[in-house]
């Protein structure tokens, strides 16, 4: 007898919460750890009463400090668990970058195959929220630059539920970046177990079709790139949106097949222009679509500054007139 | 005297800062050749047994239920551990290996430490613990590929437990801790069954005390009261910084302030070493908790094969440790207590030649790996952008054969 698919309104952060007690339930090895994810259920109640059903050894307030918590992690990955890690804040992860990128991204290769540290790290991230200093950042860069890393990040409450999943079963370390801003946005998800997860964790989604210009977002910019696009279509403007889903790898394929359609593309992304995820795939893509490029490939991205202070926020990010602005020089070309 | 100012200025005072003497630091110097009277010893200098104090009192049993065989066969591991590292020093002298760290001086502390050890324990080293790694069973060409730049270390942890060499210091200090605690969710701990009760043990230096995932790891496991042993080698040094530069009070009496006990040893008895360590040991398998162990010892080489000692210490002090050598000390025991002969030092010599000549041919056959390699066992599933990087590069070296061929 086949089950019936389940479908459910969830907000993002529900859908992780759903995903999460999936993967311990699937897994004994899985633990959670982390500051305050236990009675608490986290700052933004990703982990909210998984403590209370799977217990204290396998949901873990961890003491403050990032370094200690990943760094305890890897042993316990070695150990033959399967640690999910909850980073507070974007801004809060610097103290375990040393840990993240001399010892996480590398533990493979420098045993030559002997060693996984199959481990999670979820990292709340992105601004727009009015937060203080250190909690709106962007910083995703970084790790996709660290070979050893796989970087992936949902939009959505559907990919929220099925790729935490996916991220946890990897035997490979993978940095999840959650959009903290869209995490109350709720969506129906289909939960089909038999059928699995519509789509493999490193596969990008059009996530919507057109054939003027292709938008390239990810993150918390996927709903403002559809956005800009149904207002585009108004003004006759049709343009295809790309949902990356995966940062590293990344899904080139599904990229350059758009761009070599529609023959112009825009990156949008909140994090700094400057060497940032814009930077790497315009080089990508004007060398795998030379010859389809009517225009060259446009940036939208936070300026080049420290992110600001809130009140300046809604013009540090790219939003649907910036976005447009973009649009409208790569289709003028 | 072409600068008179620099005459008139007290060492490490400049004129230009105003202030007080208890502001500025001033180097607090430790007599680096004195443990103090809480340092566990068991053995002088000269192999003589020492009387019961209140430093050793606790660990006095275990040194007794020692038998002669064992004995004889620390001695051997301390001679064959000093052999394997000068091999490992000549190897990089002639350019085999591109560095060697040399653990001169320390072979009591690793050896003691490793002895205790069982085989469930884990042991996460820095980069200085060839001898716990001999203790460990890891063969000491394992330890090679790494200095001679074919690999990063590259064994399997898994087969003695004892976790690759970590150069970024106070890594591992966390990595234990977090297996520890997974040893705690496996219930591998206070059972009572010496075969199943584990424990780790992770290995630093006297410069390792000031990291952070030193501090964050002593944080983390007493809060867990994890199965565990953190073990500081206090060689005096850390490169050209003595242990005034680097703390303020020893680690041992760091340790009550992170919820566990520490423990001052002579790092050059390799009893003491023993004993301290196996009583931790066994309290941390037995759910008790961390212990902290510093044992207190002198790098009698180099940093590395790239430093430079007579830069900033003196040949005195040098000399004072000598005097305190662990091999000496164990061999005038052994001689005193009628456990061994001159025979039985003879065939020990023997057999490090036999080691070393071991090492020696497994440095000059070790092949250089196959280009490409290096692309493999980044991720554990296929990366896209890695496999094609390979293919491209294997495609360009086989643009040169193509090259030869052509001009035939």
């Amino acid at each position: 007898m086949r089950n019936e698919p389940a479908i459910q309104k969830l907000s993002l952060a529900k859908g992780l919460n759903a995903g999460l007690r999936k993967a311990m339930e699937d897994d004994p090895k899985v633990v959670l750890m982390g500051e305050d994810v236990g009675k608490l259920g986290g700052v933004f109640r990703i982990t909210e009463g998984l403590q209370k059903d799977f217990g204290e050894d396998r949901v873990i307030d961890t003491p403050l400090a990032e370094s200690g918590i990943v760094g305890t992690a890897v042993g316990l990955a070695l150990r033959g668990y399967r640690p999910v890690v909850e980073i507070q804040f974007d801004g809060f992860i610097y103290p375990a970058f040393d840990q993240i990128i001399s010892q996480v991204a590398k533990m493979h290769a420098r045993s030559l195959g002997h060693l996984r540290v199959p481990m999670v790290i979820r990292v709340p991230y992105g601004g727009g929220i009015g937060a203080v200093e250190h909690h709106s950042e962007s910083n995703e860069a970084y790790f996709a630059h660290t070979a050893g890393l796989r970087v992936v990040t949902c939009a959505d409450p559907a990919d929220a539920y099925w790729m935490i999943q996916q991220a946890i079963s990897s035997d490979d370390p993978v940095m999840f970046y959650e959009p903290k801003r869209r995490y109350h946005e709720r969506a129906e998800v289909v939960i089909d177990e038999e059928a699995g997860a519509p789509l493999s964790l490193h596969a990008a989604r059009v996530a919507r079709e057109g054939s003027d210009l292709t938008l390239i977002a990810y993150g918390p910019m996927v709903k403002t790139a559809l956005d800009t696009a149904a207002a585009a279509e108004g003004e006759g403007k049709s343009l295809e949106v790309i949902d990356l889903r995966s940062l590293s790898p990344l899904d080139t394929d599904t990229i350059m097949a758009s761009v070599r359609k529609t023959g112009r593309a825009v990156v949008v992304h909140e994090a700094s222009t400057f060497l940032g995820m814009g930077a790497e795939l315009a080089a990508q893509i004007q060398r795998e679509c030379f010859y389809s490029l009517e225009a060259p490939v446009m940036r939208v991205g936070g300026y080049n500054i420290p992110y600001p202070p809130s009140r300046f926020e809604e013009d540090f990010l790219p939003d649907l007139d910036r976005i447009l602005d973009s649009v409208d020089q790569a289709l003028s070309y | 005297m072409h600068d008179d100012a620099m005459d008139s200025a007290p060492v490490g005072e400049p004129n230009s800062v105003q202030h007080h003497e208890t502001v500025v630091s001033s180097p607090m110097e430790h007599d680096i050749t004195d443990g103090g009277p809480d340092m566990v010893q068991f053995v002088d200098g000269d192999g003589n047994r020492l009387a019961t104090t209140d430093a050793n009192r606790d660990y006095a049993q275990i040194v007794e239920d020692l038998t002669a065989e064992d004995g004889r066969s620390m001695y051997r591991d301390l001679v064959l551990v000093r052999r394997m590292d000068a091999e490992g020093h000549a190897l990089q002298r002639q350019g085999e290996l591109g560095l060697w760290p040399s653990l001169l001086g320390q072979e009591a502390a690793q050896v003691g430490a490793g002895r205790a050890m069982r085989p469930q324990d884990y042991a996460f080293p820095g980069y200085r613990e060839h001898g716990v790694a001999w203790c460990k069973g890891v063969p000491p060409e394992n330890l090679l590929g790494m200095f001679r730049g074919v690999n990063h270390g590259g064994w399997d942890s898994n087969a003695n437990n004892f976790h690759l060499y970590t150069i970024v210091i106070g890594n591992q200090m966390l990595h234990a801790t977090g297996y520890a605690m997974g040893i705690q969710r496996d219930g591998d701990v206070g059972t009572g069954d010496e075969a199943r009760d584990a424990a780790v043990m992770a290995f630093t230096g006297d410069g390792g005390t000031a990291q952070g995932d030193y501090n964050e790891a002593m944080v983390f496991a007493g809060v867990a009261n994890a199965p565990m042993v953190f073990f500081v080698q206090n060689n005096q040094w850390a490169i050209s910084e003595p242990n005034y530069k680097q703390f303020r009070i020893p680690p041992y009496q760091r340790a009550r302030g992170f919820g566990f006990p520490g423990v001052r040893v002579d790092g050059n008895d390799v009893l003491a070493v023993y004993a301290v360590t196996k009583a931790a040991l066994d309290a941390a398998r037995a759910g008790q908790g961390p212990t902290l162990i510093e044992a207190f010892t002198y790098r009698m080489g180099a940093h590395t094969t790239s430093d430079d000692p007579t830069k900033y210490r003196i040949a005195a002090e040098v000399d004072i440790w000598r005097e305190k050598d662990p091999i000496k000390r164990m061999r005038g025991f052994l001689a005193s207590k009628g456990h061994a002969d001159d025979a039985f030092f003879d065939a020990v010599d023997a057999e490090a030649d036999e080691l070393a000549a071991r090492i020696r041919t497994a440095a000059q056959t070790m092949p250089d790996p196959e280009k490409p390699t290096m692309f493999d066992d980044i991720y554990v599933d296929p990366h896209p952008m890695v496999e094609r990087e390979k293919a491209e590069y294997v495609d360009y070296l086989a643009s040169f054969a193509d090259a030869t061929e052509g001009a035939h």
